[in-house]
């Protein structure tokens, strides 16, 4: 590479560089200015039904998940516990059929 | 085992039964008022995975080195209820972040960690229904990675930046609120060990029929 082509390469980049800089300041200077002030305050009755959302609903659904997941998980195990208990009765009834014979 | 049985479940069930009352006259918190509550079973939720989630890795981990079917047995009735418990804190701590963040749910580390332990816990479930024979040593080693994951979650709030709240939180409650806290983490506590106990029960009895009907074949 000669002096000329390499000189005009650094030439070309620091042009692309000034560009972005010059670009990106006043996206910068834009994005640091402070929000805009509110025209008035807003009473908390007139905030949109999204800000009021009411904390009992969740509460209690938070304890009624809790308590179905608990009981349903109990009923589950009494189910299953059933079932094998019947079917090792069933099991050994008919061992002992056979032995008898 | 069976004698203590009764008298422990009837002691559970007097703490879940005070649990409301204690629960109602603990102060609401200053910033998000009564939807904290809902921490009083979300948290021992937490402790209670957490802690299952070590019975399953120590079960595991003795399965691995010794093949003892009882470990195997206990880590099995475990790894269901890491899975039972952590459904409850997974359900729970939505509806409060809903209230509390504006959101239901975060990407961030706590919540997202969390996740991942449950779903490996899942997944061990899975491998031991549907991987046939020998699949219980295969999912041993997942419920030893389950079981590395739980410092991680618990720490994640104080190493990352997170809307969860942090570990100390727990430690600096006022009596109060660490009361009825504390009420609920040992019912919780409780019934977890009761439920062990039926569940390994449940796997004791169809290791019995297994037998039986390998005797019945020979």
């Amino acid at each position: 590479m000669t002096m000329r082509s390499a000189s005009e390469m650094f030439r070309q980049v620091g042009a692309v560089a000034v560009l972005l800089v010059a670009l990106a300041v006043p996206s910068a200077v834009v994005a640091r200015q402070p929000p805009e002030p509110p025209a008035g305050f807003v009473p908390a009755d007139s905030l949109p039904k999204q800000e009021q959302l009411p904390a009992a609903p969740l509460v209690i659904g938070a304890y009624a998940v809790a308590w179905v997941l608990i009981f349903g998980y109990v009923w589950t195990i009494w189910q299953r516990l059933g079932r094998v208990e019947r079917e090792l009765g069933d099991v050994r009834r008919s061992v002992e059929a056979g032995a008898r014979r | 085992m069976k004698k203590l049985f009764a008298p422990c479940a009837a002691l559970v069930a007097a703490m879940f039964a005070y649990a409301p009352i204690a629960i109602e006259r603990a102060p609401y918190e200053s910033t998000m008022g009564l939807v904290q509550k809902i921490f009083y079973f979300h948290f021992p939720s937490w402790i209670v995975m957490f802690s299952s989630a070590f019975v399953c890795g120590i079960g595991s981990a003795v399965l691995l080195f010794s093949g003892s079917r009882t470990a195997d047995r206990v880590a099995a009735a475990a790894a269901e209820l890491t899975v039972v418990f952590g459904s409850i804190g997974l359900l729970t701590g939505p509806l409060w972040g809903r209230k509390a963040w504006g959101v239901w749910w975060q990407w961030d580390a706590r919540l997202t960690s969390a996740l991942v332990m449950w779903l490996i816990f899942v997944a061990y479930l899975l491998l031991r229904r549907y991987g046939g024979p020998g699949s219980e040593k295969l999912s041993a080693v997942v419920a030893l990675f389950g079981m590395a994951n739980v410092p991680f979650v618990y720490w994640s709030v104080n190493m990352w930046r997170t809307v969860h709240p942090k570990t100390t939180v727990v430690m600096t409650l006022q009596r109060e609120m660490a009361w009825p806290l504390l009420l609920c983490t040992l019912a919780f506590l409780g019934l977890y060990v009761l439920l062990l106990a039926a569940r390994v029960r449940l796997e004791g009895r169809r290791a019995e029929l297994d037998a039986l009907f390998l005797s019945i074949e020979d």
